[in-house]
């Protein structure tokens, strides 16, 4: 009897094991595969070359594989979608956490979880049809798809995560330093940015890096908005991320232009993982 | 749309397949895979249609990749009949792939209805695109800065067009758009802007400038006088001979019956 429930144990454990295999296989078969067709490429046109030359065009007769400006591109695209999108979550998580009374919260955690819900491709076309436009009456400028219209879209869409990530620290805040702070005579306010904030802070540059995370790996909004010419990045030029680089020319590419399509996937990949390696950081030191 | 063509590729090649297995006679049988440019979509699909109409048991399939995609499968073996909307590279005829036209293809270059220039020649559209002319009112337009839209590199059209306005590499993109429909919801949004798209897929909602005076339109790419225009290729292996169907439907194609299903898809066909 108790044999065979130990087989039974057995066999459940080894099937759990072989589907936690799966999900690492797979990271791994990504990881190698993109090595792999990533390093060919890179060394035909030469690291220094690839990463920081100014120019791409990829089926010119004299093919010109220089990077920089996509990454450029996505740095400051992420960047300003952070410096826009960061205070508005975090005001919002903030206030719903700790002020909001129990009705606006549900209404507005609904809200975020709808805006977490929306496909991107829908982001990119209210954003093409609406916004891109918008931007070209507003400031006078000949066309509107611009490295601007694409840092709004994507301060909008890391949103829910900075919000949902946000708040989740802030209500794992123990009560009892509230309460001290609050009995000390400190008003409300004062105890939601000095006492709450602060024991939470971790979780909340988690939250942060997410975000950052969100936007550097968006293709298929920014690819609607952006304009995708290979110019360095300008506010309002049309410029080329990481991710759309490979998108928009993946389709009809062949040759050393499709290795080098699998090259800048590969240099995208490295920043997710530095994304990721900062985020376990963030998460590892909240733990303790 | 492409998608629901090839769902229904798919169905259609289970429904036949298991029709075939059930038994049948002598008659041909077998399947067609044709792969490759997407902006053959329109003409290759209504020819597969027929053929398949006028064969029963045999199965077309059309896999909308992009010409060098298909290019590339059927010199792989992957599929029957490569389509291409450009010529063959030099390094692809070496591979001993060989080119049959089946049709012409006209670019038309398109502005904003609310733009006054509607005629063009191909040196001034050189010019804007390659950035030597960057206002509307150097053309006889109104004062504004002309907004060049374009195709991602590799596409057919883009190709295409630059060889035949001789702005190979030159071109000033300020959007790079991967779709025809993209680039005319584009230009249809903006008053000051200038695009390419393939002649069949040109709607009311932009205007299909003159070139040197010619209306781009089926008649005037067919005789040659409407000079923005491109060949719509059927790509075999040379040395080895189709499959005894694939062959018929090359046949088919490249007759006079297909020349009008040709026609009623946009484009002009090579022969008659």
């Amino acid at each position: 009897m108790k044999s065979k429930k130990h087989a039974l144990e057995t066999i459940v454990h080894g099937v759990f094991l072989i589907l936690g295999l799966i999900t690492v296989g797979c990271v791994l078969l990504i990881t190698v595969y993109l090595i792999i067709s990533g390093i060919p490429a890179i060394k035909e046109i030469g690291l220094f070359n690839f990463l920081f030359g100014k120019e791409w065009n990829s089926t010119a007769a004299d093919p010109k594989f220089g990077i920089l400006p996509f990454i450029l591109t996505s740095v400051y695209g992420t960047a300003g979608a952070i410096v826009i999108g960061v205070p508005i979550g975090f005001f919002t998580a903030v206030f719903l956490a700790k002020v909001a009374p129990p009705t606006i919260k549900t209404i507005v955690s609904n809200a975020v979880g709808v805006l977490a819900g929306i496909p991107s491709v829908v982001y990119g076309l209210v954003g093409m049809i609406v916004l891109v436009p918008f931007i070209r009456k507003a400031f006078n400028i000949p066309d509107g798809s611009s490295l601007f219209a694409a840092i709004i879209v994507l301060a909008v869409m890391i949103l829910p995560s900075i919000i949902n990530v946000s708040i989740t620290a802030l209500e794992a805040v123990p009560k009892e330093y509230e309460d001290a702070s609050l009995a000390l005579g400190a008003t409300p306010t004062e105890t939601y940015f000095r006492v709450s904030v602060k024991a939470a802070k971790s979780g909340i540059a988690a939250a942060v890096v997410l975000g950052v995370g969100r936007a550097i790996g968006e293709a298929m909004a920014v690819i609607m908005v952006s304009g995708n010419a290979s110019n360095m990045p300008s506010l309002f030029q049309s410029v080329r991320f990481l991710t759309t680089a490979v998108a928009s020319e993946m389709s009809y590419s062949s040759g050393l232009q499709r290795q080098a399509l699998f090259s800048i996937a590969l240099v995208l990949f490295l920043f997710i993982m530095l994304i990721n390696a900062a985020l376990n950081f963030f998460l590892k030191r909240d733990k303790e | 749309m492409k998608t629901i063509k090839k769902i229904g590729a798919i169905a259609l090649t289970a429904v036949m397949a298991v029709t075939a297995l059930t038994g049948c006679g002598k008659k041909l049988s077998g399947t067609v895979a044709t792969d490759g440019s997407t902006s053959m979509e329109k003409v290759i699909g209504a020819l597969g249609e027929q053929f398949e109409k006028d064969n029963d048991g045999v199965t077309f399939t059309y896999n909308p990749t992009g010409s060098s995609s298909g290019i590339q499968a059927v010199s792989e073996g992957r599929c029957d009949i490569g389509l291409a909307s450009r010529k063959l590279k030099d390094e692809e005829k070496a591979n001993g792939l060989k080119e049959t036209v089946l049709a012409y293809d006209g670019i038309a270059v398109i502005v904003n209805p609310e733009n006054g220039v509607s005629d063009l020649k191909v040196e001034e559209i050189a010019d804007i695109y390659t950035g030597k002319i960057t206002n509307w009112k150097d053309v006889g337009g109104s004062d504004a800065e002309i907004v060049l839209i374009g195709r991602e590199a590799g596409s057919g059209t883009r190709d295409g067009f630059e060889e035949i306005t001789k702005t190979k590499d030159s071109c000033k993109y300020r959007q790079e758009l991967t779709s025809t429909g993209d680039v005319i919801t584009t230009v249809a949004g903006n008053p000051n802007a200038i695009g390419y798209a393939s002649l069949a897929s040109v709607k009311d909602n932009v205007k299909a400038l003159k070139v040197g005076g010619v209306a781009p339109s089926e008649s005037t790419v067919k005789d040659g006088s409407y000079v923005i225009q491109r060949p719509f290729e059927l790509i075999t292996k040379g040395d080895k001979a189709l499959s005894e169907v694939a062959q018929k439907f090359f046949d088919y194609v490249t007759s006079d019956a297909a020349v009008e299903l040709i026609a009623n898809a946009g484009a002009v066909a090579a022969k008659g």
